[in-house]
């Protein structure tokens, strides 16, 4: 009977239920990564109006210091984690992600390809790194596309994985061949970004990818829906009404906005859009309208939690946060492939 | 009605549907059959509206169907596929609602009504008990009741008439189930077709699961119609060894009423391709 009446209650209640808690818990992640560092600041103080922004040394540290890395966190994760969602619910499979497609490794090409050459698309007033992301990914996922629609039934595990990692290497040489024009001191600094980093140190790289963001946000509130009707193959999605072929170009566009903006922040940054999406599943269900907003919130706290863990674990150095998912990813993924076969 | 003028349709040069007429009355229980290969599945597509016709049209009640609305075409006829597998764990009851999505607007969320149509629809298939279990843990048979359930919420509750009844395509309904969900499936149809007024399409090569349901066949052979018409003018022995190359005796079963296929041998392989 409680089954039944978990059941019946409405789609609208879980997601009120679940927004609640998902958004608590990004919330508090915001408010508290910023408290964790070499200086101890306190929440009371930072929010004192009484004292002047000036003379406030905790507020300093907080909005100038540490908030821009803490959002920087909540974008990325946000973006990988419902990239991870869609991209596992258009290829009907749970191992597709962003990292693992090469779609990850195509946008860091393309950003670092505008940052070495100094691409600049100030007359557009648009900024080049983001959309020179987006293009690399956009890059990379036209080759899974064309891999997926080439076979009737979709794309095997093993398919999919091979031509990830063989996207992976691909893009990969490339980044190392665009690395050897870079000079010097900026090939560090280059590395650190490739492995994942969201020390960005202004809100300038936020801003500029907050157009991609947004729109990407507003295509996948859309295709919650035709996701899960995609799931069940796309003659019977076509059969109950949805237009296939618009829904997957959607799916294949935002996927690819989201893991651009992503990427152009905080770098190819690994293993959030599978570990993310499975956690929320086990928790709330296949549904796309609860997994997505849940999956674009929980995937902003991990991957705030992991940074804090970053930046702590070997303090007083930091380590990109690149290394603590792929640490924690990395068997989470062998799981899963086991425990599918 | 819905009707087929002349369509030919392929996935690559060669036609895998060539010049194919056919009729769906009102109410009808028509039967596609055929070898493997000869088309029945992408027939079935055709009329679903899922695939156009290279040549020729689909007719639903005199229009066009690519003149109509998509989400209305869903709304009056549904297709259950010979096999669904989902990569994602959804219950039952949540597979059973998405048959209402052309019944809600791009951000419309299913309210009481739409879940009180879907338990309507389990429980016409027999599979109320199953609906807070993961459908990926059911067998076969409570895999193709549950998308049954799901074809009827989709075409429940629009509006139509005597002569506009709604339409259940289904493909193979019976190729991955064993003898006795055959049967059960088989009186399912039957209720279903009587209960809620359905037309129903099924395409199958089990000829005994075609006569024991249809009032009208099509039989295909290489993707055109080598004959239709009502089970018994359609049914012979002679017909069966055009098909599928095998003589074959045709009575009418004692006990069930229905016509019964009995395959003898088959015949010479020359006399199969003639």
């Amino acid at each position: 009977m409680t089954q039944r009446d978990a059941n019946a209650r409405t789609v609208g209640r879980r997601l009120t239920l679940t927004l609640v808690i998902f958004g608590g818990l990004t919330l508090a992640a915001i408010l508290g990564a910023p408290l964790i560092g070499s200086t101890p600041i306190s929440l009371t103080r930072v929010f004192d109006r009484s004292i002047p922004f000036a003379d406030n040394t905790d507020a300093q540290i907080f909005f100038v210091a540490r908030l821009p890395r803490t959002l920087a966190g909540a974008l990325v994760g946000a973006m990988l984690a419902s990239a991870g969602v869609v991209f596992q619910g258009l290829l009907r499979n749970p191992l597709a992600t962003p990292f693992t497609l090469g779609v990850s490794a195509g946008a860091a090409l393309g950003a670092m390809l505008a940052i070495t050459f100094g691409w600049s698309l100030a007359w557009l007033g648009a900024p080049a790194a983001p959309l020179a992301s987006f293009a690399g990914s956009l890059m990379a996922v036209a080759i899974v596309y064309a891999l997926a629609t080439a076979r009737h039934h979709g794309l095997s595990t093993n398919v999919l994985l091979l031509a990830g990692v063989t996207m992976n290497a691909f893009f990969s040489a490339l980044i190392l061949f665009v690395q050897y024009f870079a000079d010097f001191s900026e090939t560090f600094r280059i590395l650190r970004w490739l492995m994942g980093d969201l020390d960005i140190s202004s809100y300038q790289p936020l801003v500029t990818a907050l157009p991609l963001v947004a729109i990407s946000f507003a295509v996948f509130a859309w295709l919650a829906r035709p996701l899960n009707l995609l799931n069940l193959g796309a003659d019977a999605a076509e059969a109950r009404g949805l237009d296939v072929l618009r829904a997957q170009r959607a799916a294949f566009l935002s996927a690819s906005l989201a893991t651009g903006a992503a990427v152009s922040v905080g770098g190819p940054v690994g293993f959030v859009g599978i570990v993310v999406p499975h956690l929320v599943r086990l928790l709330v269900g296949a549904d796309h309208r609860i997994v997505l907003p849940a999956s674009a919130l929980f995937g902003a706290a991990f991957l705030i939690g992991c940074d804090a863990l970053a930046r702590t674990v070997m303090s007083p150095l930091e380590l990109p946060v690149g290394v603590i998912t792929a640490l924690i990813g990395g068997p989470f993924f062998l799981w899963l492939l086991v425990r599918r076969t | 009605m819905l009707q087929a003028a002349e369509v030919t349709f392929g996935y690559t040069e060669a036609p895998v549907v060539r010049d194919v007429s056919l009729e769906v009355p009102a109410g009808g229980f028509v039967g596609i059959i055929g070898p493997n290969g000869s088309g029945k599945t992408t027939l079935l597509r055709l009329l679903a509206g899922t695939r156009k016709p290279q040549r020729g049209a689909i007719f639903l009640d005199g229009a066009p169907l690519g003149s109509i609305r998509r989400a209305e075409v869903a709304r009056r006829m549904a297709v259950v596929p010979q096999e669904t597998h989902l990569a994602f764990d959804y219950s039952v009851l949540e597979v059973v609602l998405m048959g209402r999505y052309p019944h809600l607007g791009a951000f419309e969320i299913e309210g009481p009504r739409d879940i009180e149509l879907a338990r309507t629809a389990l429980a016409a298939t027999g599979t109320g008990a199953l609906e807070a279990r993961d459908f990926t843990t059911l067998s076969g048979g409570e895999k193709q009741r549950v998308i049954i359930a799901a074809a009827l919420a989709q075409i429940s509750a629009s509006e139509r008439t005597a002569e506009q009844p709604a339409i259940l395509l289904l493909d193979e309904p019976t190729a991955a189930l064993d003898l006795k969900y055959q049967l059960e499936t088989a009186s399912l149809l039957r209720t279903l077709h009587h209960a809620h007024a359905l037309s129903v399409v099924v395409s199958t090569h089990d000829l005994n699961f075609a006569a024991s349901l249809c009032t009208t066949l099509v039989l295909l052979r290489g993707g055109q119609v080598l004959a239709a018409g009502p089970v018994t003018d359609v049914l012979t022995p002679a017909r069966i060894r055009d098909l599928y190359g095998v003589d074959a005796e045709v009575t009418r079963h004692p006990r069930t009423g229905h016509l019964t296929v009995v395959a003898l041998s088959a015949c010479g392989p020359h006399e199969a391709t003639e």
